[in-house]
């Protein structure tokens, strides 16, 4: 009213706006006769993987409706290895979905820590009685086959952090596989023998990173020198232990590259000559390693012995029944593999 | 005492209708062509209402009752008649009932005396432009007696807006009308279509129609038929979000479609009589006589298929003029009930009145 137009100018604006409508095209669509355009994200029915579900209930709980039925029962899995416990776990027995009181907030599907649940875009199961809108596991695995695949990216979007990592690691290996293979070449158009060194030496150290090593002594250096900054006796003990093992790797390394400078062999290819020179002496120190780590290699079943002395000083110590008989039994597998460890170490 | 001679002829245009057979072949003819003309050119208007209203709103319309939806209002009729007839128990049973028909029938009256083509008319009453208002009043009293028998509080205050609003707007209708009639000098529908063919500018021989000389009236008389016809945006009489529907709230199956009817054809009613008051009836152009028709002035000497012709241009016309009301209805909001009414009494009364005075002088200058 208060613009400047002329009157009668809004009026003309409502008729304006009406017949551009009369020649565009309708919005309708011609849904029984034709398939509607869904979004992607669709919340059409709730599809139930089975297979992944582990009955955890999160769903089940979350759900503002209590519209998820889940009954489930207990089995006992024998132990997958000898020796090994054996375990329980869930079996569902039935998982209902009442889509008469869902109110398709879509709460389950986002709880589920397993991907069991699902949207599917299909909507057409309406029912002429309501009992028909609880669909049972049968039904709810049926739905799955009609989830549709994640929709793509938008332009200009950024990739997913995982997959930019996992390209990121193939890039770096790629890259740590093709640099000797580029130096030996190198050094091979050196032809001089005194080259070879060099070539051979560039292979071990950038496999110095894959040379195992068996943990478990400590550098004494180090841990004396952390104890004296002040350090806590764990954090020494355990910063100790890697610097032994990059010692250990070190010198493996190093000795992998001497050897094939002493070897006679000055026509072979001097990646070949480093890695088989290197295996062996991997396997050296591993054979003089202290035998606390060979301990917990030997394997012992534990049978439901008990030390007996031990278990009777413990009594005697005035400790319950059930401690004292855990303990012996600690003890008596240990006794069990220091005998084992010996025998062997005689044989 | 002598009877006083009359002083004009009776009927003047002969309707094709009055075919030789004495009197009742005729009179069935006639009333076939009424009924026909009041059951299916309102329908036609009602299918175009849906599908242009559908459009309009980035709808497709009716779409799934016969070929692209045009038997809905068919089968809306079936669906009606169908329905349970609820009358309330606190309803005046008689007043309730009649009261659609009496809506109904001045509609149904009205087609008597419009003339869609040369000859194709049921009657040309000397006072036909005064029969069709006086006629049109009368539903009115229909419409009121809906609302006040219904016991409904809804009912009643949408009857006695509808009232208000009826009364309102027949003043400046009728004003506007007597505009026409002034300048064409006859009362009869026929010959105001032929007044608009003889209708020359000043000495120039270009032809014009009544809607040039008078854009103003027509402006009116478009103004005040939308709302006699209770449509949006002048329907608060129904209102649908203050007053549920109105006079209607109680009626069901049937007599709600006789009301329903009732502003199909009063919106055919209306544009034929705008198309015969203002554009030149069932001539194509100005001063464009229909094929057929060339001899004799091109009005009422005319072959058979200028006849069909005539028809043809003039339901074209009543159809604009219904695309252009569904097309006001789509656009605007409703008014408020005391805007209504001061647009009526402030405006387009002082208007008409301005329209006939200044139509008067004219007629008399020149």
């Amino acid at each position: 009213m208060a613009t400047t137009a002329l009157p009668g100018t809004g009026l003309a604006k409502g008729l304006k706006v009406t017949i551009k409508n009369l020649f565009r095209r309708p919005a309708t669509q011609m849904y029984p006769h034709e398939r509607p355009d869904l979004a992607p994200r669709t919340r059409g029915v709730i599809a139930l993987m089975d297979e992944n579900c582990t009955v955890c209930m999160l769903c089940a709980r979350e759900c503002p409706d209590w519209c998820i039925y889940i009954d489930s029962h207990k089995e006992t899995v024998p132990a997958a290895t000898e020796g090994g416990r054996a375990r329980t776990r869930n079996v569902l027995d039935r998982f209902a979905i009442d889509f008469s009181l869902c109110m398709y907030c879509g709460i389950c599907v986002e709880v589920c820590p397993f991907d069991a649940l699902w949207w599917s875009p299909e909507f057409e199961y309406s029912e002429y009685r309501i009992e028909g809108l609880l669909h049972e596991m049968g039904r709810l695995r049926e739905w799955a086959d009609t989830v549709p695949a994640p929709p793509m990216l938008e332009d200009g979007a950024d990739a997913p952090p995982e997959v930019v990592a996992a390209i990121e690691k193939a890039d770096a290996e790629l890259a740590a596989r093709s640099r000797p293979a580029v130096a030996a070449p190198s050094a091979a158009a050196a032809g001089a023998g005194a080259a070879e060194a060099g070539g051979a030496g560039a292979a071990p150290v950038a496999r110095a990173a894959e040379i195992e090593v068996e943990a478990g002594e400590i550098d004494q250096e180090t841990y004396d020198a952390l104890i004296a900054e002040g350090k806590s006796e764990r954090i020494a003990r355990s910063k100790a232990k890697a610097a032994w093992v990059k010692k250990e790797r070190a010198r493996l390394a190093a000795s992998g590259a001497t050897a094939p400078a002493s070897a006679p062999a000055p026509d072979a290819p001097a990646a070949d000559a480093g890695a088989p020179e290197a295996a062996p002496a991997a396997a050296a120190p591993a054979a003089a390693t202290p035998e606390a780590t060979k301990l917990a290699d030997v394997h012992v079943e534990g049978t439901g012995e008990i030390d007996q002395e031990v278990y009777d000083a413990l009594i005697a110590e005035g400790k319950g029944e059930r401690i004292a008989r855990a303990k012996a039994k600690a003890a008596w597998v240990k006794k069990r593999k220091q005998e084992l460890l010996e025998g062997g170490g005689e044989a | 005492m002598t009877p006083l001679p009359l002083p004009l002829p009776l009927a003047q245009a002969v309707s094709l209708l009055d075919a030789p057979g004495g009197f009742l072949v005729p009179l069935l003819l006639k009333i076939g062509f009424v009924l026909a003309l009041f059951f299916v050119v309102p329908l036609v208007g009602g299918y175009m209402e849906h599908k242009v209203m559908g459009r309009m709103q980035a709808r497709r319309g009716p779409v799934e009752a016969g070929p692209f939806g045009s038997l809905q209002l068919v089968a809306d009729g079936i669906k009606f008649a169908q329905k349970e007839d609820i009358i309330p128990r606190a309803a005046d049973r008689w007043v309730f009932a009649v009261a659609p028909g009496v809506a109904l029938v001045p509609g149904m009256l009205i087609f008597l005396v419009i003339p869609l083509g040369p000859g194709v008319f049921a009657v040309d009453l000397e006072l036909g432009l005064f029969y069709a208002l006086a006629i049109s009043s009368v539903s009115v009293l229909g419409i009121l007696m809906g609302g006040w028998a219904s016991a409904n509080k809804f009912s009643l205050i949408g009857g006695l807006r509808a009232a208000a609003q009826l009364i309102a707007y027949e003043l400046p209708l009728i004003l506007a009308a007597v505009a026409v009639a002034v300048q064409a000098g006859t009362l009869s529908l026929v010959g105001i279509v032929e007044a608009q063919a003889g209708f020359e500018l000043l000495g120039t021989g270009i032809n014009l129609w009544y809607v040039f000389p008078q854009l103003l009236g027509f402006g009116i008389f478009f103004l005040a038929a939308m709302a006699e016809l209770s449509r949006p945006p002048f329907d608060m009489p129904i209102g649908d979000s203050e007053l549920v529907f109105g006079y209607m709230t109680e009626y069901t199956g049937i007599k709600f479609a006789m009301f329903l009817l009732t502003e199909y054809a009063g919106m055919i009613i209306m544009s034929g009589l705008m198309v015969v008051l203002y554009l030149g009836g069932w001539q194509i152009a100005p001063g464009v006589p229909l094929p057929g028709c060339e001899g004799a002035a091109g009005i009422l000497d005319c072959s058979t298929l200028g006849a069909l012709a005539g028809v043809g241009v003039t339901l074209g016309k009543v159809l604009l003029l219904v695309f252009v009301m569904v097309w006001a209805r789509v656009a605007f909001p409703r008014l408020r009930e005391d805007q209504l009414q001061r647009m009526s009494w402030l405006v387009l009364v002082p208007l008409s009145i301005v329209n006939l005075v200044v139509v008067a002088v004219a007629k008399v200058v020149f």
